[in-house]
């Protein structure tokens, strides 16, 4: 439905891609493992590759988490913005199908927050 | 004989309703060119029925008695060095929170009953929400001079207005009411009037003000009181508005109802803050977050939507969802603010042995489950040395502007998520209903200033969270944020208390 106003409404997007600066947003969340209160917002270069992603960007954010060192990465499995996804490590994330504003979600079975808590 | 004196009938009727007359050399239409793009129709305004009768002169009277008696015990709560009386100094933190939080949204208020005053054609609904304008301009300065005392011995209170406008978490409540106030005037009265004031506001002023008493704050609980006789006007007119609204013409029914369910969510999200500040920050508890919300919403709140039933309201959409959450908001609230303490202006801990429990016993389904484990963690860190701090941005909800830190209604382990694509962009929601707020009037909420995103933008100045918080928020870390044991406010108590500082603080002891 259009806004209901008192007269024309023009109206842009506060924060679409060119106002990144040559970055886009990517939202990353850890499958049960609440104690991370909310995924996280990075703005990132749509030509990194996924694995520059997982090392210079994955791997510290989630660092603090005790699981965070059992991670097996090889075994990890993903979901772009609520679908199945099998990252190519050597490709960009842009050729990754990851556009501006997804949100990625690691799943890493058999690790389930402290005491298993889903914390 | 006539009467020399009118009587409160007669002056009401005289210095209000005759205190309008017919247009002659302008259309109402052209006063009034508000009244009608919402679609909501109205056939007669004589309908209108003022609950108080209030008159301008009586009004002055009232309040200005009012204020006598607050501004008298302001005084001596100063006078008396009261600041050291209160339960603990880890109270002042709530008090952190109202002034950025909740004073700035009062003069929000203000400003919108001052509009819409203006803009509808009966003259008893212009001259309640003048009184109304008013009665908040008045709530707005005696929540400052209240709190201004607590300013001289405590931190995070300096810069209430230009943190309101900037701060990460403030976003909340400021978009909350930007929301309202940019919404037609009948929207308005809606969301603020009923929604908010009718429905939810109990919640904020009946246990809070409550547990500024039971800890000791006699200078807030003075200005609760002081402004609990305006409150019940407030009501008694969101009741009266939504009731005229729907009296007025069928047609208004569903779109009453679609601003209903939308305020009610939004409402909803907003006092997620509230709770926090209610199950964590009173050091003496009133009572919880989940009873409170049993009492003054389902409670108080199914009345009045059996009321309702007659006009063909039904209750809120999703409100279903808000029985599931009471066990979870204030948790999951407390957990993000304690996490990205370096960048509040208040600070943040670990509940005592003793909260603890009492949140074991309050929240039987969820707390051992999923939150104790939680902060049972966090106190381990932080007897190591290690205090958790979470250097990520959030993910915000792009209605509410929340971080999505929420849990599914059925499923209290997975975060709850909604998303949409509008014109190519993709939106992301923490729940179904800012997911249908969004979807009913994207281009409203496609324009949200989101603090996180403002941030990676570079709008905020600085390079790094460190520099936003300092230069961009005007809050100093060292002394406003972080974790409150062993913070320069912490250790100036014990002083006041005639305690040593200890060195690792009085750290509740690991279970």
């Amino acid at each position: 439905m259009p806004v209901n106003a008192i007269g024309a409404y023009p109206a842009q997007s506060r924060d679409r891609l060119e106002n990144f600066n040559g970055r886009q947003l990517l939202y990353l969340g850890w499958s049960r493992h609440l104690l991370f209160c909310a995924p996280m917002t990075f703005a990132l270069p749509p030509e990194m590759t996924f694995g520059e992603f997982l090392e210079s960007v994955v791997k510290p954010a989630i660092a603090p988490h005790p699981d965070a060192a059992f991670v097996d990465f090889a075994k990890a499995e993903w979901q772009l913005d609520d679908q199945p996804f099998a990252p190519d490590l050597a490709a960009s994330l842009s050729a990754n199908g990851i556009g501006h504003k997804s949100l990625l979600f690691l799943s890493t079975p058999g690790l389930d927050g402290i005491h298993g808590s889903h914390n | 004989m006539s009467t020399k004196k009118l009587n409160q009938k007669e002056k009401y009727r005289c210095m209000t309703r005759d205190l309008d007359w017919e247009p002659s050399y302008q259309t109402k239409e052209g006063i009034y060119p508000f009244e009608r793009f919402e679609g909501i129709r109205i056939t007669d305004w004589d309908k209108w029925e003022d609950p108080f009768r209030l008159t301008m002169d009586a009004y002055w009277k009232y309040q200005a008695e009012k204020e006598k008696k607050l501004y008298a015990i302001f005084d001596a709560f100063a006078q008396n060095d009261s600041q050291t009386k209160i339960s603990d100094a880890r109270y002042v933190n709530a008090l952190k929170i109202f002034l950025c939080a909740v004073t700035p949204v009062e003069y929000q208020a203000y400003q919108g009953f001052a509009r819409v005053g203006r803009h509808f054609g009966g003259v008893g609904a212009r001259l309640a929400c003048q009184i109304q304008a008013i009665d908040e301009l008045r709530h707005v300065q005696t929540q400052i001079h209240a709190m201004s005392h607590y300013n001289k011995h405590f931190n995070g209170l300096h810069d209430f207005a230009h943190m309101h406008d900037r701060v990460w978490f403030l976003s909340v409540p400021k978009s909350f009411f930007d929301d309202a106030r940019s919404a037609g005037p009948f929207e308005f009265l809606t969301a603020i009037s009923f929604s908010f004031e009718y429905v939810l506001t109990n919640l904020l002023f009946v246990p809070f003000m409550s547990g500024a008493a039971h800890n000791g704050d006699m200078a807030t609980v003075t200005f609760g009181f002081s402004s609990q006789s305006d409150e019940a006007r407030h009501m008694t007119l969101g009741l009266e508005v939504v009731k005229f609204l729907l009296e007025q013409h069928e047609d208004n029914v569903p779109i009453i109802q679609r601003w209903i369910d939308k305020w009610f969510w939004r409402g909803y999200r907003l006092l997620t803050v509230v709770g926090t500040m209610m199950d964590y920050m009173l050091p003496n508890k009133v009572m919880s977050w989940a009873e409170a919300w049993e009492m003054y919403f389902e409670q108080a709140g199914g009345a009045l939507f059996k009321d309702l039933e007659r006009y063909g309201i039904r209750p809120p959409k999703y409100v279903e969802q808000t029985t599931v959450g009471k066990q979870h908001i204030s948790h999951q609230a407390w957990s993000i603010f304690y996490q990205h303490s370096q960048a509040t202006n208040f600070h943040t801990w670990i509940p005592s042995d003793t909260e603890l429990d009492w949140m074991s016993a309050k929240y039987p389904d969820s707390f051992d489950r999923i939150y104790r484990p939680r902060y049972q963690y966090w106190r381990d860190q932080q007897v190591k040395g290690e205090r958790f701090y979470n250097q990520n941005l959030p993910m915000l909800c792009q209605v509410c502007q929340l971080s999505l830190s929420f849990t599914e209604p059925d499923d209290d382990t997975r975060l709850s998520h909604r998303s949409l694509i509008h014109q190519g962009e993709r939106f992301h929601f923490c729940s179904d209903g800012c997911h249908d707020i969004f979807r009913h009037e994207p281009e409203k909420y496609l324009q949200a200033r989101l603090p996180v995103h403002e941030i990676l933008k570079g709008n905020c100045g600085g390079s790094n969270v460190e520099e936003v918080v300092r230069d961009y928020y005007h809050i100093t870390s060292s002394e406003e944020s972080f974790e409150y044991l062993g913070s320069p406010e912490h250790r100036r108590w014990q002083q006041w208390k005639n305690d040593e500082p200890k060195p690792d603080g009085d750290l509740p002891k690991v279970i």
